[in-house]
């Protein structure tokens, strides 16, 4: 299932991400994507406040992996560099653990990743605006039908 | 005192003997920048498979340009993190079977305080002391008020500014690592392009480069959009001015707001020539001190120097529990 939705500001990125974070579980898998800029790190960083988080998240570009603890472990990636590669073994573990992983660029490492993810792209509109496609499958459906019930009414 | 130093946090393999906290009798770096070239970036798992291939040949190297033995050595020293993973635990491990076989004491370092000591070593410290510690991973100013004590004034909320480096030369089609090509092209060019000067007149010492990303990938498209051709010298000027007024306003910030005696800067950009002239042009009233290139970029040394330093004020080793960690909290 998936569902599009137009985000006008900060806030409503912000918005977005209690959603998703109100759905959490264990072992949760969120893909994200979309350009430079685009705001997957924003996201992550008022999603990673949802779920208990207190340090300031930043961007884990450098180290690829940032692990974090709130209510949950929260595993923070931006696999961009793996694109000609296509896995890493050491991510391994993280993605298949108990905690919630958030991989930016995820398309990059889907071979190594399992079929059911939530994904989430984001298109850059003008400076302040998004569109945004979330996707999910199996065990993450609900959580799309939950963002499309709040949205489409 | 002989301390030995081991750092293999990133993408160099380090080993270091220093004498007493401030001689440096080896420091031997191998770096693998070449091989992680091609993918713009560091990569974890390449980057141990190399960390376990170097370090037999980098410890040997070490110990013989010291001229030293290993019963001689009286404290180890190895980065704890933060860092990637993998990366750290070959370090850490062969920093504990040092240890273990020659029953010397061990303390794990934090990278950070090993930047900031990387000063120690030719300018010594005087404190109150600030530190803007700039680097591919971090941005933060940290007030040290006496050895190994750490305060953390503020810290970048999303891009550090080495990351902001590489970013723009991806934007711009330029290799990696960003920051040395585009300091090259910024002293070619002029400021003609007037970016945001992200959190400048904020009243913390944090810093922001998310934005000042968004908006020069913005600019840039809307130049391609217009088919205007883009001067990549001016581009970068641009940028790196932005960037550097920033980094030399905080700085300045946080010297007269706790009336500091000494300014140093650690990490990878502290060899970006913009931010040298910056600095030095703007504050005159204090001393600024940039390590030597050798001692900027990743290296054990500079591991040493603050493990010895550590083990003083501590007076207390670790164990062999002692384990990598990717994050870890330079004040605690």
């Amino acid at each position: 299932m998936e569902y599009k939705l137009r985000l006008n500001s900060l806030d409503d990125t912000v918005k977005l991400a209690e959603l998703i974070a109100e759905k959490v579980f264990p072992g949760m898998i969120i893909g994200l994507t979309g350009d430079l800029g685009s705001g997957k790190t924003t996201f992550t960083k008022y999603f990673s406040r949802y779920i208990g988080v207190k340090d300031n998240l930043n961007s884990p570009t450098f180290t690829i992996l940032k692990i974090y603890s709130g209510n949950y472990d929260l595993y923070h990636m931006d696999v961009y560099r793996l694109e000609d590669i296509g896995y890493d073994y050491e991510l391994e573990e993280f993605i298949y653990g108990s905690g919630i992983s958030v991989i930016e660029w995820y398309e990059y490492i889907k071979s190594m990743l399992p079929n059911e993810i939530l994904s989430i792209t984001f298109t850059v509109i003008d400076e302040n605006q998004r569109d945004v496609v979330v996707k999910g499958e199996g065990k993450y459906e609900k959580i799309v039908k939950a963002i499309s019930d709040r949205y489409s009414n | 005192m002989y301390i030995l130093g081991v750092e293999t946090s990133c993408d160099e393999t380090s080993v270091s003997v220093v004498k007493d906290g401030k001689e440096v009798l080896s420091n031997r770096v191998l770096s693998q920048i070449d091989i992680h070239k091609e993918y713009g970036g560091v990569v974890p798992e390449i980057a141990s498979r190399e960390h376990v291939k170097g370090i037999t040949y980098v410890f040997d190297k070490a110990m013989k340009d010291a001229n030293i033995s290993y019963e001689d050595l009286d404290l180890i020293a190895v980065t704890q993190g933060p860092g990637l993973i993998g990366s750290l635990l070959i370090g850490v491990n062969a920093a504990k079977v040092i240890s273990l076989n020659y029953n010397i004491p061990l303390v794990g370092v934090h990278h950070i305080a090993g930047h900031i000591y990387a000063n120690y070593i030719d300018n010594g410290m005087q404190f109150p002391l600030l530190a803007l510690v700039v680097s591919g991973g971090h941005t933060e100013l940290i007030l040290m008020k006496e050895h190994y004590h750490f305060e953390k004034l503020g810290e970048t909320q999303d891009d550090a500014v080495g990351e902001a480096y590489d970013k723009v030369a991806r934007i711009l089609g330029l290799p990696y690592p960003g920051g040395p090509i585009v300091d090259k092209m910024a002293n070619l060019g002029k400021d003609t392009l007037n970016f945001p000067r992200p959190m400048i007149d904020s009243k913390d010492f944090n810093f922001s480069f998310s934005g000042l990303k968004s908006k020069v990938i913005n600019v840039h498209h809307n130049m391609i959009q217009r088919n205007e051709e883009i001067n990549v010298p001016d581009f970068c000027a641009s940028f790196q001015e932005a960037v550097t007024d920033v980094l030399v306003q905080k700085t300045i910030q946080a010297k007269e707001h706790y009336q500091v005696k000494q300014i140093i800067v650690a990490g990878g950009v502290a060899a970006n020539s913009g931010l040298r002239r910056k600095m030095k042009e703007k504050i005159v009233d204090t001393e600024v001190y940039f390590p030597k290139m050798a001692y900027c970029t990743d290296n054990a040394a500079m591991i040493a120097v603050a493990g010895y330093f550590q083990y003083q004020k501590n007076k207390k080793a670790d164990d062999l529990m002692l384990n990598g960690q990717s994050r870890l909290n330079l004040e605690r």
